[in-house]
């Protein structure tokens, strides 16, 4: 049942894709100048959560794969918040 | 070279095959992945044995209250380097490293796994981290004593050799990530054609489970132990509260792993059993789809119940509550592959072979583990039994009972495949006969001991806990006296037994069409699935 069939990204795509993940490093950087308290890390998670769905989507080329390998990797991330979210139940009731 | 005949037609069998390495290299540098199944297969046997050795050992230091053979420092290091061994070199290996490799791909009708050089790799990966985690028992600093759960803060800081012993679990794992990794792409990309998803055997089900908690669990066992090494080594305060770390947090990440580990060692358990049950009752798989998915459901929701471990931690109440009802609910997929074994079996034509006999074993012994570990799945029971021989007991039942019979069901329904010989039956179910009645009265009487207080991996005890201690170690005895009869049989088997023919228990599924032992690449030309692969009545 092998799927043999790739998909070849354009240079320009990829070229984009590396600028915004750049740019994205910089803002993590940069925001460490400002005092946002309790969402210093929340945001810097958002960010690295960002570019992290770029490089999966276009130099792992996840984007182009079938459904099912798509929604595999979703219920990982899925997987990964739940045993955050409930290691955060001893926590925030200890 | 010898040629094996099968059906008037020559072939030359994986054992026999000459590639471009001779002799001792042709097996230690083969990319094929039978040969490499064998490779574990030697590796991981020759460390069970010295697991069992050492367990023995411990046994009898146990068999009078005070010293008897051994220091007590000795006892922790040896009932330390008995769980690392045990667990990550050879019950979470096992099946998976051995049968998988070998089946896996004859069961989808593949030549190969999709990466055969990374699978080599991954059994040079495993060797180095066996040698490094024997080593650990032998370097100066003497054996660690933290138990295999390397617990911090005392982990932090006992003198012991543990920066060797978490190096080597850390290495072991990565084997264990690269196994999943190819196991998980040949079954996604090298199927037969004609086999979907649900006419794949539930073998190959059980290690596609098995797979993704390796992938998704090991690397975070892997982080904790580095994270471990580095407090030790730089004294970075994660754990230690001294230093402003949190043990809870150890604990927390250790389970996260350790816990699904546990399916790891039991799903391709159950997946063996579901092979071995239709074919010696001539029945078809009964509730196909409910046995794989449940699987899967015990994948899913074995990642989320490991606070279980850790009742008397100092967990939140909260947090208590919230594992204990999830670990009722993963006891229901497992619950549903019972059943479902049992429902196979009814009114089939029962041919009670030695495969068989491990596998019924496997059963009995199973549900005696799982409805234990309710009981300390129940926050109120656990809290009594928590840190007892209770949890070895129970402990024991599951791993041994479940995954140590089905390794043991699965060398002797497969072995006629894997080396073309056939073992006497007689012998075989002697050896049965035994190792049941050794692990029966070896474990059973620690539920018992568990119950009146008995505790865990303590050297000495006191003089009201000598009669189960010593019917235990006489269980021991016993057990693994049936064990060197068991192995001695097999060994006989492979060198002085009758050739076995290709299908020898009438088994429907790919591994019995093909000559026993396989050809290099399995199949002369890939199979076309039009059919269930349990084609019985």
């Amino acid at each position: 049942m092998a799927n043999n069939s790739s998909h070849i990204t354009d240079y320009k795509v990829l070229t984009r894709v590396l600028l915004v993940l750049m740019f994205c490093t910089f803002l993590t950087i940069s925001i460490t100048s400002y005092n946002l308290a309790a969402f210093t890390v929340t945001i810097a998670l958002l960010i690295a959560g960002f570019k992290s769905f770029l490089v999966l989507s276009y130099f792992m080329h996840l984007k182009y794969e079938s459904l099912l390998l798509r929604i595999l990797v979703s219920i990982v991330f899925v997987l990964f918040a739940l045993i955050v979210l409930i290691t955060f139940i001893d926590y925030s009731y200890r | 070279m010898m040629h094996n005949t099968v059906d008037k037609i020559e072939y030359v069998s994986f054992l026999e095959h000459k590639g471009r390495f001779k002799g001792l290299f042709s097996w230690i540098f083969a990319t094929d992945h039978k040969r490499i199944a064998l490779l574990y297969l030697y590796a991981i046997g020759t460390f069970f044995f010295v697991g069992a050795i050492l367990g023995l050992l411990m046994r009898l230091e146990l068999i009078a209250p005070g010293e008897t053979i051994m220091k007590p420092q000795t006892y922790n290091g040896i009932f330390t380097v008995h769980g690392i061994i045990m667990i990550f070199m050879v019950v979470i290996p096992g099946l998976s490293a051995v049968f998988g490799n070998f089946f896996l791909p004859i069961l989808i009708g593949a030549k190969d796994v999709a990466f055969p050089k990374l699978n080599l790799f991954s059994w040079w990966v495993f060797i180095f981290g066996s040698v490094l985690a024997i080593a650990s028992q032998f370097m100066k600093n003497g054996p660690p004593d933290t138990g295999w759960t390397f617990y911090a803060p005392y982990s932090t800081a006992t003198g012991t050799n543990v920066i060797t012993a978490t190096t080597a679990a850390f290495v072991l794992g990565f084997s264990s990530i690269l196994t999943g990794l190819n196991f998980l792409v040949t079954i996604h990309q090298m199927r037969a054609p004609g086999m979907k998803f649900f006419n794949m055997p539930l073998f190959p089900w059980a290690i596609y489970a098995t797979a993704w908690i390796q992938l998704l669990a090991t690397p975070i066992i892997g982080i904790t132990l580095l994270m471990l090494i580095a407090e030790r080594l730089f004294g970075i305060g994660f754990f230690n509260p001294d230093l402003g770390g949190d043990p809870i947090l150890f604990q927390h990440l250790f389970w996260i792993y350790s816990h699904p580990a546990v399916y790891v060692m039991i799903l391709p358990a159950m997946g063996v059993i579901t092979e071995i049950i239709p074919t010696f009752c001539q029945r078809r798989v009964y509730g196909y789809k409910a046995i794989a998915l449940s699987s899967v459901a015990i994948a899913g929701v074995g990642f989320l119940v490991w606070g279980h471990h850790m009742y008397t931690s100092g967990m939140s109440n909260q947090a208590r509550w919230f594992f204990s009802l999830l670990t009722f609910v993963v006891a229901v997929p497992s619950a549903i592959k019972v059943f479902n074994w049992i429902s196979t079996m009814y009114k089939g034509s029962i041919d009670l072979k030695p495969p068989f006999l491990y596998a019924v074993s496997f059963i009995f012994l199973f549900i005696i583990g799982g409805t234990t570990g309710l009981l300390l799945g129940s926050i109120a029971t656990n809290v009594q039994v928590h840190d007892t021989a209770f949890v070895v007991a129970h402990f024991h039942y599951i791993i041994f009972g479940g995954m140590g019979f089905a390794f043991f069901a699965a060398i002797h329904y497969w072995l006629p495949k894997m080396y073309g010989k056939m073992y006497n039956f007689k012998r075989a179910n002697i050896a049965w006969a035994i190792i049941f009645v050794g692990f029966n009265l070896l474990y059973f009487p620690q539920f018992i001991l568990g119950f009146q207080g008995m505790p865990r991996r303590y050297f000495d005890y006191l003089p009201q806990f000598q009669t189960g201690e010593v019917i235990s170690t006489i269980g021991g005895i016993i057990l693994v006296s049936g064990f060197i009869f068991m192995v001695y049989n097999l060994v006989m088997g492979v060198r002085k037994g009758e050739p076995a023919p290709a299908n020898p228990w009438n088994g429907s599924t790919l591994e019995w069409q093909i000559p026993s032992p396989p050809p290099t690449e399995n199949f002369d030309e890939v199979p076309v699935i039009k059919k269930n692969p349990y084609d019985y009545i």
